[in-house]
């Protein structure tokens, strides 16, 4: 590992507009559907859950993809079905040239040591009865592996290089706290050498003060090792701070994806004005705070039955009728930056700049701002 | 109640002006490893309309101390210490029965998973109604007329039709706008808000946060809101309150709090979070270390192990001596105001940008 440490890390400058030349991970047209279950005496498949239904995505060589939206949206099925631990209903999935869609374990074999993953939860993802060693060292041994000076000699590096002490190699996961566990998470991922890592939601069961600590790690891992990075987050800012491009996610599908400056200071989508509005930022002085402000009504719809059309129309202030009847396409809207693509018939203006006026939809809110202003 | 060991038993706000004043507060479990000093000496003040945050990472005491304000905490298992006296009476010595009429009438609280803390096995409804009946003994009927008017001032959509359904037929945010509903049946002068959007998504938790900005106007309560979130402490609270091992180590205004805070733990919190518009190629700066375990505090200073300013200090006045929060704005570090302020200038700030 320590040799690998000393590669130029392949992503030059941390700001870079577009995708990378050379594309390591494609994903076309992804679906998932989970098949609900229902009926008595016989049971048939009564409905779906359309977790994830047609996401387009790529992630270049050494780059990071930051993965945005709620909780049910499918950013995480989406990384699921990227490590092919789901197995995807339709579209296409495309390694290094290789199409691995419903490619077989063995045919996996090869592909699996390169495509990691760094899970949310420190403290389920870690085997309590496995010490730290056995842990970092079983996906050595699952795939043969015999790095030079022994697999214990390895662990302990890579111990060493995600800032833990070698020495706790024969300790148990219970003997550390949340952040060290994810470090441990961190350490196993990295045992394969691997090109992309799925990092799902990997900060947020952290305390603030912890979050910044793996954060710091992942950078310091995609830098110096030039790994890609998947980054699953519903944190804006955190994913702001860690990905190149980025990709909003809105029930099951890709609602706008750029690079980091079109995505946070020239959003098109409604949705993505609404959810970085939302983002509560320390601003000390209401005055000062020129972000719009916006405020959707209600929750996300059940993904059994998704609105037609686009789907952010139900809680979208510009919706007409054509919003309902014609999906939109993902597409650069004129004025966009190349790789900058929105799925809006009605996009709004590329700032987040205070519009002079509130958008709020929650009726609630509303009728309680308005006796106010009375 | 041989635990309560409260020797003055006369309530004696030591603030007369505040509405609820805590004084020296100390809560203590006894487990199978020893004494968790869950809160150690912790003073505050509230007043009416105003809204007090408390922030602090996980077991730093913050949600101990708002459960022995309601007076939810088992005596048989928890040693509590000190003074809370609310609009001059004082709740660590009153009795069960005065408690129970107190809470969800005077003081009401807002849970952070409402999925747990409403009962599945009876209605929204009924749920909401029933506080309102036992305090204020109301009909069923007039209970249910509050009722369904609170859930449409909260924003539930068909009100009459909803009142009668389950809390599992709710989605997530509007559990928790039942749950404030709930909260404000009684129209309570104080109100505790347990990260009451933590659980929620952030177009939810916008919502959510401006509803209840938005309704303290209406109802003029006082509410303590816990967070870990500095971001959501800046759009709803009044004062603030850090809190770090069970003690309060930095408080103020909120402006002035997270303006130009004072105690390195502020400075660390505001410097490890990223911004929307914080500058990318700018690494974080995390604190170092993890919270310490309440069963055996570092002496002296609780951060002192973790503190990137001890060496400012002279001698080993940070490992000996526990530093003490002032009245009023105040932080309870051994670094002297002007230290303070050059650090802040000098290096904290321009991380900040």
């Amino acid at each position: 590992m320590s040799d690998n440490l000393t590669l130029p890390a392949q992503q030059g400058s941390a700001d870079a507009s577009s995708p990378s030349p050379e594309t390591l991970l494609t994903v076309e047209g992804l679906t998932k559907h989970f098949p609900i279950y229902g009926g008595f005496p016989i049971r048939r498949k009564v409905g779906a859950v359309q977790a994830v239904d047609g996401v387009d995505l790529s992630v270049g060589v050494g780059e990071s993809v930051g993965l945005v939206g709620e909780s049910g949206c499918g950013k995480s099925t989406t990384g699921r079905l990227i490590t092919r631990l789901l197995e995807p209903t339709a579209g296409r999935i495309t390694y290094a040239g290789q199409d691995i869609t419903h490619a077989t374990r063995r045919q996996l074999a090869p592909v699996r040591s390169e495509i990691q993953m760094i899970f949310q939860d420190p403290y389920s993802s870690l085997n309590p009865r496995q010490t730290v060693g056995t842990i970092i060292k079983s996906p050595m041994e699952v795939n043969g592996i015999e790095p030079a000076g022994g697999r214990e000699k390895k662990v302990r590096e890579l111990l060493e290089l995600v800032g833990l002490n070698p020495e706790h190699y024969n300790r148990f996961p219970h003997e550390f706290s949340g952040g060290q566990r994810q470090r441990i998470g961190v350490a196993r991922a990295l045992a394969l050498n691997p090109k992309l890592i799925i990092a799902d939601e990997p900060v947020s069961a952290l305390d603030v003060s912890i979050q910044a600590q793996v954060v710091n790690l992942l950078q310091k891992v995609q830098d110096e090792l030039g790994i890609a990075f998947v980054f699953i987050a519903h944190d804006l800012a955190i994913v702001r701070h860690f990905s190149q491009r980025i990709a909003v996610m809105y029930l099951g599908k890709v609602v706008e994806v750029g690079d980091r400056d079109s995505i946070y200071n020239r959003p098109r989508h409604p949705y993505t004005h609404a959810l970085l509005s939302a983002v509560p930022e320390v601003e000390i002085d209401a005055e000062e705070d020129s972000r719009e402000r916006i405020r959707l009504s209600g929750d996300v719809p059940s993904p059994i039955h998704p609105p037609s059309g686009c789907r952010f129309r139900t809680r979208c202030w510009k919706a007409q009728d054509k919003c309902a009847t014609e999906e939109p396409p993902l597409v650069q809207i004129s004025g966009n930056r190349g790789g900058h693509l929105t799925a809006c018939h009605f996009p709004e203006d590329p700032t987040t700049e205070d519009r002079g006026e509130d958008i709020v939809l929650d009726p609630a809110l509303a009728a309680l701002e308005d006796d106010a202003a009375k | 109640m041989t635990t309560l060991t409260k020797e003055s038993g006369a309530p004696t706000s030591a603030d007369a002006g505040a509405f609820l004043s805590v004084r020296d507060l100390r809560v203590q479990f006894k487990t199978e490893d020893g004494i968790v000093k869950a809160v150690d000496g912790l003073s505050f003040d509230l007043e009416r309309g105003r809204t007090l945050g408390i922030v602090g990472e996980s077991g730093s005491g913050k949600s101990v101390t708002n459960l022995t304000v309601l007076g939810l905490h088992n005596p048989q298992f928890a040693t509590i210490d000190g003074e809370i006296v609310l609009d001059g009476q004082e709740l660590i010595t009153a009795r069960e029965r005065e408690l129970e009429k107190l809470r969800g009438n005077k003081m009401a609280m807002i849970f952070q998973d409402p999925l747990t803390a409403l009962s599945p096995y009876y209605t929204v409804g009924r749920q909401l109604s029933e506080p309102f009946m036992k305090h204020k003994g109301a009909s069923k009927k007039e209970a249910k007329d509050r009722a369904i008017e609170m859930l449409t001032k909260v924003g539930i959509p068909q009100p009459k039709v909803r009142f009668d359904d389950y809390p599992h037929q709710f989605s997530g945010g509007m559990r928790q706008r039942a749950m404030i509903a709930m909260a404000l049946m009684c129209d309570p002068d104080l109100l505790i808000a347990d990260e009451p959007t933590t659980a929620l998504d952030v177009t939810v938790q916008a919502q959510i946060l401006d509803l209840l900005k938005d309704l303290q106007q209406e109802f003029g309560s006082a509410i303590i809101f816990i967070t870990h979130d500095l971001g959501v402490i800046s759009k709803m609270a009044d004062d603030l309150l850090v809190m770090y091992a069970g003690r309060a180590v930095e408080r103020g205004a909120m402006k002035e709090v997270l303006g130009a805070p004072r105690h390195p733990y502020t400075w660390g919190l505001l410097s490890s979070m990223p911004r929307l518009n914080s500058d990318i190629h700018q690494a974080l700066t995390p604190i170092p270390g993890s919270p310490p375990s309440l069963l055996n505090p570092p002496s002296g200073c609780p951060f002192h192990p973790r503190c990137a300013f001890r060496s400012e200090v002279p001698g080993t006045l940070c490992t000996d001596t526990r530093p003490p929060l002032g009245a009023g704005r105040a932080a309870a570090c051994h670094l002297t105001a002007e230290q303070k302020q050059t650090i802040f200038i000098d290096k904290i700030q321009p991380r900040l940008r």
